[in-house]
């Protein structure tokens, strides 16, 4: 039995080395892998990108036409800003679905098997939150551009990246969801479902919150996302005042940090 | 890609322990297991549902950590140099390797990607597999949409993409038809005769262990209870003779007269009927037969059976493999 040196790595144990992987490829690479993979299915059905959309979509049609006009511009202007915030945390909140399906299956055992290392398996699946969340938007935009809504193109994908950044943070949430309620399907939804409408009341989504009192309004200071749907509604009105900015890309900072974080955890205690 | 010379265990555990807390209670699952398995074996980890097969192979394939005691494979520790196992060894779980929302190309190409292979050669790779494992006219298709024998094949093709000279397969031919499982026996057959790939498989199936493996260690409730050949542990046990009789007084001569005539053998009465058990007993009952029946006790039926890898489990347990799985199977579905 050997214990000399084999690939150049010293063996400190004396079981016999098998063939292995020619060279490891690094974290950029295996995140690319897992991302790319995780967008395949989209790929070949683009059309599944709607799924989470019908929510905010149905909201866009039959809640927006009551809403007064507020302030400078049409209601509209006001409005689709949140609803593509919306869509945004409806779709990253839900994916952790797809996860705990390949839990059930088996396939995410088969990853943890695999040479990707943990923190690509999280931080992979959680950027390509960003693709359908983009998608998404520019479908709302598309729909409601002939309408009274002015589209600021600059504004808007300014929008788009604070968005994506708050979307990876909600991804990673999800996935940590998802892999807290290993065989309990009921756990995920039940606290997606119970934690999702609070969170977009309190970030003035779907009524402004002006008019709160105070109890409510000190709940929407500490709601990451009434940042974020401020800054929307400012960008998406071409208007790049830092006094708005800023606060929302904090906000969505704070949800990438806290869900890469806690995600990674998650990731790392997965079997 | 490299190849090592391969000479020594391949996988060692000293002591290797997991406990599992459910409940306030504490279930030992595996209990101070030492094993070594070398380059080249094919090995059985047989045992009812729960004995501690799966939790071993999911130790030895880093997914869970030990309690206590030590596993290295392929020349790295399970604990330390996770990584380094998992760049060594292939393994096909219980479940599906491929996600049900994919199609296998993709997945084959993205898991030889994940071992570094080349784009180029991971396609080519890709297209090697899904052919040798008859899979290419499914390979665009949905895995969800795919038979139960067509997923299973695509598992092991995933497990096998980067030619791993260790391959791991958690209970491979449960849920598979008869047809698929004698397929799926010949396909491991073949990668261990023709590549030399050390194959580690579990299995509640004798037939399965007794069919394609060389070594088979039989474990139960988290320890191994036997370790050798699948031959060498039925002929431990040796052979059942069952001898029939007109009259009990003639039964309890010939048991007598038997008891005389084959050493060793283990021999018991119930009623007019005698058994016997011996090392090459089916050699010496047609000679057994004819003295009886010189010495005045003519046999009236005689059936004779070589040992299973069930009697031999019964034997060490004093319990069927085929009633504890069976049971063991009705248990989880009721569950």
């Amino acid at each position: 039995m050997s214990t000399d040196t084999v690939l150049g790595t010293p063996v400190t144990t004396p079981t016999t080395p098998v063939q292995r992987a020619p060279r490891a490829p690094g974290f950029a690479a295996d995140t690319w892998n897992v991302m790319t993979r995780e967008l395949k299915p989209l790929l070949r059905e683009p059309a599944t990108v709607i799924i989470a959309m019908v929510q905010p979509l149905v909201f866009l049609a039959l809640f927006s036409p009551l809403l007064p006009d507020v302030g400078t511009g049409s209601a509209l202007q006001w409005f689709v800003p949140g609803i593509v915030a919306m869509t945004a945390l409806m779709g990253a909140s839900m994916t952790g679905s797809n996860l705990m399906g390949e839990m059930v299956t088996g396939s995410h055992e088969r990853l943890l098997v695999s040479p990707l290392s943990r923190s690509s398996l999280l931080v992979g699946r959680a950027l390509k939150e960003v693709v359908p969340m983009l998608l998404q938007a520019a479908i709302i935009i598309a729909v409601v551009t002939p309408f009274s809504f002015d589209l600021h193109l600059g504004g808007v994908l300014v929008g788009a990246l604070v968005l994506a950044v708050f979307s990876v943070g909600v991804g990673s949430l999800s996935f940590a969801l998802a892999l807290a309620s290993k065989d309990q399907d009921w756990l995920f939804w039940t606290i997606q479902q119970t934690l999702i409408f609070p969170v977009l009341l309190l970030a003035g989504v779907l009524l402004p919150l002006d008019g709160a009192p105070g109890w409510l309004s000190f709940l929407a200071d500490l709601n990451p996302l009434a940042y974020v749907v401020d800054a929307e509604r400012a960008l998406f009105n071409g208007s790049f005042a830092l006094d708005t900015l800023l606060p929302g890309v904090a906000g969505a900072g704070v949800v990438a940090v806290l869900g890469l974080v806690v995600g990674l955890r998650a990731m790392r205690s997965s079997s | 890609m490299t190849f090592t010379q391969q000479t020594g265990p391949v996988i060692r555990t000293q002591g290797l322990t997991r406990h599992f807390t459910r409940h306030k209670s504490t279930v030992e699952a595996v209990r101070g297991l030492d094993l070594e398995i070398s380059a080249g074996e094919l090995v059985a980890f047989l045992g009812p549902n729960g004995a501690g097969k799966s939790t071993t192979l999911r130790m030895l394939t880093t997914l869970i950590a030990p309690t206590s005691g030590t596993a290295e494979v392929a020349g790295y520790d399970v604990v330390a140099q996770r990584r380094d196992v998992r760049r060594s060894i292939g393994y096909v779980g219980q479940g599906n390797a491929a996600g049900h929302q994919q199609r296998g190309r993709d997945e084959l190409v993205s898991q030889a990607r994940s071992f570094g292979m080349s784009r180029s050669a991971a396609h080519a790779r890709t297209e090697e597999l899904l052919d040798a494992f008859d899979l290419t006219e499914h390979a665009d298709r949905p895995v969800a949409g795919l038979s139960g024998g067509q997923r299973r094949r695509l598992d092991i093709a995933i497990g096998l993409v980067h030619t791993p000279g260790l391959l791991f397969l958690d209970e491979p031919s449960t849920g598979l038809d008869p047809q698929n499982r004698a397929n799926l026996q010949e396909q491991v057959r073949r990668l261990h005769a023709e590549q030399g790939t050390t194959i580690v498989l579990t299995t509640h199936y004798l037939e399965e262990a007794d069919a394609i493996a060389d070594r088979v260690i039989v474990i139960d409730h988290g320890l191994v209870i036997a370790d050798d050949s699948a031959s060498a542990l039925k002929s431990g046990l040796g052979d059942l003779v069952t001898l029939g009789f007109a009259d009990e007084p003639t039964a309890v001569a010939a048991a007598q007269r038997a008891g005389a005539s084959i050493a060793g053998a283990s021999i018991e009465r119930t009623g007019r009927v005698v058994t016997l058990r011996a090392a090459h007993a089916a050699d010496a009952a047609p000679g057994l037969v004819t003295d009886l029946a010189a010495a005045g006790a003519p046999a009236t039926r005689i059936e004779v059976a070589s040992a299973t890898l069930d009697d031999v489990f019964l034997d060490l347990t004093g319990r069927s493999l085929r009633e504890s799985a069976d049971t063991a199977t009705t248990e989880g579905a009721a569950a």
